[in-house]
């Protein structure tokens, strides 16, 4: 067994796991802000009372995203060792700055969002709830970079084998950064947006809060109208960047083989690495050259064009890229679907049906995109300049890495079955049925889990 | 002229892991006290004590990995690898811990099973940090830039006796966190908890102090030599006198001064390990120096480090302020 392709699982796994709690919870931390917020402006108290519903939830994830998130600087450690080394000067102070900017700031907010309300003033317990949404989106910044300078590496001179920073601000704002944090958070947002909606739509079909779950559709299916659109631009400028800073990603991405002017776009393909082709193609002719290169006739670079050894896998980035494709044309049509039914919404049990089947459709368009990007930047972990295959722990037996990612195997399926199955068990309590009310009387109580109360 | 970074990196890792070991461990110890409480409105009273601070608390285990990895990458690529399954013990016990304080709650009915995950999550975790204490003291195999052991080179008699040294260490600093935040039988109960773990605790102190120079000559030359002898002999006295301390302050019903002891003793404890290793971060092949990084990596973070540690210790203060005194059962939600 190979300790290296062994490694590599083990990663995929556990950061595509870790990223499906992120993906929720940095949208869902600003949107009980918006909630807290347009409660203490608006003092209507649906607001308060879907507060206090999300943040049940949120507790759940949060939790379940801390242990898993706690996994993954250890993993670069256990198993990627000579990349810890060789890297250190510069992912370590972008890691770092995310845990001293962002970790600390959640951890000491939630305690406070999630048990102080009687215990801080409204407008402290409010900010807790800013602060800790603000933290989510400090954590996605820092991390963003760690990977986009992966991918698009700049700012640093290579001394004997070694990265060091040269130019901390190129670093950090490295040429792919702006676009993948951009294009991330659009997409966190989006899946909880697209939660959120599928949740309230299966409240509607049952007749409960109907109230609470117009509010809970009408605001998600505003900010994914101005999302969807604005991902999709995002989208293309990220593609475009790619286009220039890693050109054999975006051949595999587009499944083109031969290089040249005029690229159709491919609808449908299966690609084929050993005859370096395409079966069963399905392509719009030259469309693919005008929305990367802005032009009919503009020339784009095929897999073949680069030696073998420097081609990422051609089959997973271009089958991942059109499944995200596909989720954002879900949303798009029920957002849509949203719009037409948004007066009788409950005397639509198709859309309510359709828009509680569509929940996972952003953990799938973020999961499949994360595979795009990182599968597509192979055979490199630090593009251009550290291959894969000399980044990993060099005393680590395949036999190691085989029972360590069994071992991960069994627990998360434990535990992510467990937290699917508790999350949806809230789900089903419902809202609140008291208001929670603040108590500023009140000497510290019993912090009991959030969640006890359902 | 560039300015030698080091000690002050050090000074800020050693930090980090102590933070660590002191606010990690009293909340792995009260899940290691966990299914010995007296009754089910106990345990919620416990869990209640830790829920808003656990996750706080775990985050300087995040800081330290990430020091170690910014400040000693040849360090942090050496020890890591060689701890991997210690550290994958270490990993899935806090996982199970973790989730176990929201999971059980939900699960009212089959709440037991998460009982169970807290136990032994915080158990598995404890005894997995003290292994890697314990190869930490015991020393790693180099050759050149590379650990050159196998990943089982942990299984070894000193080091499994540090593992069962901190449970004990950590239940004495959970049994103590609860003397302070609980009260009635409760605390009573905390009080002879804690009394029986401190008899646990001193006699691994003994044990592993002895052992210790025992394993290396140049340990047993640090304290042993004149004077050394002199200059380190309030550790052992003033280790001594803090178990008087925390043995008069659980039989006249200190509230505070328990954990304060026991704060004191990991800090003592801390501070032999220091002596004995100093400067090894590697031991006993690489310096602190030998591992340290370029420093333009180092004087980057340690910029933010600087301006941010005493605003994090500000309000995480300030989060413990809010959430003081003593925690009440059945007080109810808010």
């Amino acid at each position: 067994m190979d300790p290296v392709l062994l490694s590599r699982i083990q990663f995929a796994f556990l950061i595509a796991f870790h990223f499906l709690l992120p993906a929720f919870t940095i949208g869902l931390a600003s949107y009980i802000a918006v909630l807290e917020g347009l409660f203490l402006w608006t003092r209507r108290p649906v607001y308060l009372r879907l507060s206090a519903f999300w943040v049940r939830i949120f507790a759940v994830s949060f939790g379940m995203g801390v242990v898993s998130g706690i996994v993954m600087p250890f993993q670069i450690g256990t198993n990627w060792s000579r990349y810890s080394e060789l890297t250190a000067g510069i992912v370590g102070p972008l890691m770092g700055y995310e845990a001293l900017s962002a970790f600390f700031l959640e951890a000491a907010f939630l305690g406070v969002l999630l048990f102080g309300r009687k215990l801080v003033p409204p407008w402290v317990h409010f900010g807790s709830a800013v602060i800790v949404a603000a933290g989510t989106l400090f954590s996605a910044f820092w991390i963003l970079a760690a990977n986009s300078w992966m991918q698009t590496p700049a700012g640093f001179e290579v001394v004997d084998g070694r990265f060091v920073p040269t130019d901390w601000i190129k670093a950090i704002f490295n040429p792919s950064f702006p676009y993948r944090l951009a294009h991330t958070v659009v997409a966190v947002y989006l899946t909880t947006a697209f939660t959120v909606i599928g949740v309230a739509a299966w409240y509607l079909r049952r007749g409960r809060y109907a109230e609470e779950s117009r509010v809970m559709i009408m605001m998600g299916a505003l900010l994914a109208t101005v999302l969807l659109p604005l991902q999709l631009v995002i989208g293309d400028l990220h593609g475009v960047n790619t286009l220039e800073h890693q050109p054999q990603k975006l051949a595999a991405i587009e499944g083109i083989w031969e290089g040249g002017p005029g690229q159709p776009a491919i609808l449908f393909a299966i690609p084929d690495e050993q005859l370096e082709k395409n079966h069963a193609e399905i392509g719009i002719p030259k469309l693919a050259s005008l929305y990367l290169t802005h032009s009919w006739d503009g020339h784009v670079k095929g897999l073949k064009d680069f030696p073998k050894e420097e081609r990422p896998p051609a089959v997973l980035p271009f089958f991942a890229f059109r499944l995200m494709v596909g989720m954002w044309l879900v949303m798009v049509a029920i957002t849509l679907w949203a719009w037409i039914v948004r007066r009788r919404l409950r005397e639509s049990p198709a859309f309510l049906r359709a828009a509680t089947w569509s929940i996972p459709a952003g953990y799938l368009a973020v999961t499949a995109g994360w595979t795009t990007t990182e599968v597509g930047r192979q055979p490199w972990v630090v593009y251009g300049h550290l291959r894969t295959a000399d980044a990993v722990s060099p005393n680590l037996t395949g036999a190691d890495v085989a029972l360590s990612l069994a071992l991960y195997v069994v627990v998360y399926a434990v535990i992510f079955g467990a937290g699917l199955y508790y999350l949806m068990r809230l789900v089903q309590r419902g809202l609140p049925e008291e208001l929670p009310e603040a108590r500023p009387d009140a000497r510290p109580a019993r912090p009991l889990s959030a969640a006890s109360d359902a | 002229m560039t300015l030698d970074l080091v000690p002050i990196w050090t000074v800020i890792l050693a930090l980090s892991v102590f933070m660590y070991v002191l606010l990690d461990g009293f909340d792995l110890g009260v899940g290691m006290l966990f299914p010995f409480a007296p009754g089910d409105k106990a345990r919620d009273t416990m869990m209640a004590s830790v829920a808003p601070v656990w996750d706080g608390n775990e985050t300087w285990l995040v800081m330290g990995g990430l020091g170690l990895l910014t400040a000693f990458p040849l360090a942090f690529a050496i020890i890591i690898p060689a701890l991997y399954f210690p550290v994958l013990a270490m990993l899935l016990g806090l996982i199970f811990r973790g989730v176990s304080f929201e999971f059980r709650a939900i699960a009212k009915t089959s709440g037991k099973r998460w009982d169970a995950a807290f136990f032994w999550g915080s158990l598995v975790a404890t005894f997995a940090q003290g292994v890697v204490l314990g190869k930490f003291v015991l020393g790693f195999e180099v050759s050149g830039r590379q650990y050159a052991g196998s990943t089982w080179d942990w299984l070894h008699p000193f080091v499994l006796v540090v593992g069962v040294g901190l449970v004990f260490g950590y239940v004495l600093l959970g049994a103590t966190w609860l003397v302070m935040k609980t009260e009635g039988g409760l605390q009573q109960w905390a009080r002879a908890k804690a009394r029986l773990a401190s008899f646990g605790v001193l006699g691994f102190i003994v044990l592993v102090s002895v052992w210790t120079p025992f394993l290396h000559d140049h340990i047993a030359a640090r304290w042993f030599s004149w004077p050394n002898m002199l200059w380190f002999s309030p550790v052992p006295l003033i280790t001594a006198l803090l178990f008087l301390w925390l043995w008069r302050a659980l039989a006249r019903d200190g509230d505070v001064a328990p954990f304060l002891a026991s704060m004191g003793l990991f800090v003592l404890c801390y501070l032999g390990l220091a002596i004995s290793l100093f400067p090894y971060v590697v031991p006993h092949t690489l310096t602190l120096w030998d591992a340290a990084t370029a420093p333009e990596g180092q004087a980057f973070l340690l910029i933010g480090t600087m301006f941010l540690i005493p605003v994090i210790f500000t309000y995480t203060g300030w989060s413990y302020w809010v959430f003081r005194g003593k925690v009440r059962a059945g007080a109810g939600y808010h």
